[in-house]
């Protein structure tokens, strides 16, 4: 078992490292308070080979594997949550391009995606459809050489500025999941408009909007996949979601441990540094534990699908667990700023406001416990 | 326009510990970097290179490791990157390394500007620009902030204390940049990867026929008498009060010190 990075791996990390360290921690705060679209650090990312990572180089891509997309999003999401969520969101569309596109699919599509050209979203979430994802109402009526879409998308992550949204439809309602087809929509086709950004609880530069089809006409060649393989492409996209949601989650409880440790050495109360009490040192130790578990089953999961390898349960994990450590360690370093932890001086009381997010989107703890569950209940029965 | 860009590889921290028994800066553990305004002074040739054509050629004087600097103007995007590495360079004064810089650039062919950062963050001399330009009996701009070539020419806007000065050269020159001159830019990972497979030209003194007494020890008449270094300085006071209070405090303050020193 090898857990070092080879050489190309800590290059790009290391600058990596250099351009958030200068790029993007410097900015988190201002762009947050800011609530606007980051575009210019998304711009950077593009410029700097980031938005395709493991896209292969004849589709514009860096032609590396998911693991080193994992590690540049923890680094990136370690400087700026903000910045992170876009490049996670970004993949939703990249990867199900990725896997399902046709040739001419991912000569037009992929390709300025992979390039950063254009910002993909992905568009699953419904007001009747969550957890349930197979409770999707967006119809899809076909109509000659076109699809023609009717429904709304809610809480999409990049809507609005993202060009490229893949959409999952409902081709046959009576076949439920069976009955579900995967579109590519171009941002600027009739029809196709947004609606509200929601205003949330923490992550004020991200767009979560809403999608509204009405009468939109997507040529027959944008669907992807198969008619009625819908279901395939957004839980193979869920299981990359869930991994770039670890990815954030890890890169969020990592920079609330680096931002917790340096106070407590410089935080004197009676006569000591704080991080001279075992109580802090005790949480230190839980937060550091934390962080490197959550990192660990993110890579091992991203390492996976590298592999071939059925990766869903370990995807479930990893989210799962990165998510909750987030949380937690969030809410440690909240603690160990004591009163100035809640104010708005620190970063601190953002990184706990922005963990809750973990914890929800791209499939709720609930449901990746369901999803790890059905798959150990399977594998353990007698 | 090809333009040679003179870079250095220096010990990251400001911090400088010097050792007591040799004199000499200590540089185990410390992490090597490219001199910062040396990225300045590539990203300005890379600048003018997009902008006119031609090619940008990162060289630089030192031991072995110091191919790890040329790859990062590499992963900046430069074109071709050389090393001067010889046993016969140790102990390079300014003077000396303006002789080995002069004679690399003699043998690269076509070159119409070679630039330099103002100095290095390690030496603080600010010599090795101007000494270059003697040496190959060419024009010199220093302390530049701003470059525009056109037609043979390099209009460069020099920063000095306390004005601007606008100069027009003939080509080729040399030129040092200081740090507001541009924002250097960070490498792609494409570049970062082609950086790391990139052939490094690699040359020693014999390859550019340089006399040997003007190179290393020898050709170094600077003498190094002390280095030692700077003294702490205390953490200095804090005044808190309202702003009568702190002027009544700080104007004591004044007072006392004035006093003291007589």
């Amino acid at each position: 078992m090898d857990f070092t990075f080879n050489e190309d791996q800590t290059a790009i990390l290391e600058a990596v490292r250099e351009f958030c360290d200068e790029e993007l921690a410097p900015n988190a705060q201002a762009l947050d308070e800011a609530a606007c679209w980051p575009g210019a650090s998304i711009k950077k990312l593009s410029e700097l080979d980031l938005m395709g990572i493991p896209v292969p180089e004849e589709y514009g891509g860096l032609g590396m594997d998911f693991v080193t997309w994992s590690a540049v999003g923890e680094e990136l999401s370690r400087a700026c949550t903000t910045t992170g969520a876009v490049f996670g969101a970004h993949m939703l569309a990249v990867a199900p391009i990725m896997m399902f596109g046709t040739e001419e699919q991912k000569q037009k599509f992929l390709k300025p995606l992979a390039t950063g050209e254009k910002i993909g979203a992905f568009g699953l979430t419904e007001p009747g459809a969550g957890s349930d994802a197979a409770a999707v109402a967006t119809a899809a009526v076909e109509d000659g050489d076109h699809y023609v879409l009717n429904g709304t998308k809610i809480f999409i992550s990049n809507g609005g500025e993202a060009e490229i949204y893949v959409i999952i439809t409902s081709t046959d309602r009576s076949r439920g999941a069976r009955g579900m087809t995967a579109f590519v929509v171009e941002k600027g086709t009739p029809g196709f408009e947004f609606g509200k950004n929601e205003k949330k609880m923490a992550f004020s530069s991200l767009p979560n909007r809403e999608l509204i089809f009405t009468d939109c006409r997507v040529p027959k060649k944008n669907v992807l996949g198969r008619r009625n393989g819908g279901f395939l492409v957004a839980m193979r996209t869920l299981g990359v979601g869930r991994i770039g949601m670890a990815t954030g989650a890890v890169g969020l409880a990592r920079a609330a441990l680096e931002a917790a440790v340096p106070y407590s050495h410089q935080r004197h109360q009676f006569g000591k540094p704080i991080s001279s009490f075992q109580a802090i040192q005790f949480m230190v130790a839980d937060m550091a534990t934390d962080v490197d578990c959550a990192r660990l089953l993110t890579w091992r999961a991203a390492w996976m699908k590298d592999q071939g390898m059925p990766f869903e349960k370990e995807a479930a994990m990893a989210k799962m667990y990165a998510s909750e450590a987030a949380m937690r360690t969030t809410t440690r370093a909240v603690q160990i700023f004591g009163g100035y932890g809640y104010t708005r001086e620190f970063p601190v009381e953002r990184y706990m406001r922005e963990a809750k997010l973990f914890e929800i989107v791209e499939g709720t703890s609930e449901v990746q416990r369901g999803v790890i569950a059905n798959h150990v209940l399977r594998e353990l029965k007698q | 326009m090809n333009v040679v860009v003179c870079i250095k590889q220096v010990p990251e921290t400001t911090e400088v510990r010097v050792d007591p028994q040799t004199n000499a800066l200590v540089r185990e553990g410390v992490k090597s970097i490219v001199n910062p305004v040396d990225e300045n002074a590539i990203e300005a040739g890379l600048q003018l290179r997009d902008a006119h054509g031609g090619k940008v050629t990162v060289i630089t004087m030192g031991p072995p490791q110091a191919e790890e600097a040329l790859r990062q103007a590499l992963a900046m995007g430069a074109d071709e990157a050389i090393l001067l590495s010889d046993p016969g360079s140790r102990g390079s004064d300014t003077l000396a390394t303006s002789y080995a810089l002069s004679q690399m650039v003699k043998k690269i062919a076509d070159v119409d500007l070679i630039l330099c950062g103002k100095q290095a963050i390690d030496g603080d001399t600010g010599q090795v620009g101007p000494e270059l330009a003697e040496r190959l009996g060419l024009p010199q701009v220093t302390f530049a902030i701003a470059l525009e070539a056109e037609g043979g020419k390099l209009k460069a806007r020099r920063v000095l204390d306390d004005f601007y000065e606008v100069l027009e050269v003939k080509l080729p020159a040399v030129v040092t940049v200081v740090k507001q001159v541009n924002d250097p830019r960070h490498p792609s990972m494409r570049n970062v990867l082609k950086a790391k497979r990139a052939e490094i030209t690699k040359w020693t003194l014999a390859d550019l026929e340089a006399d040997p007494k003007q190179a290393g020890f020898d050709g170094s008449p600077t003498q190094v008498v002390r280095v030692w270094p700077p003294e702490k300085r205390s953490g200095g006071k804090t005044l808190e009060g309202s702003a009568e209070e702190i002027a009544e405090e700080l104007a004591k303050a004044i007072k006392e010190m004035t006093l003291a020193a007589g």
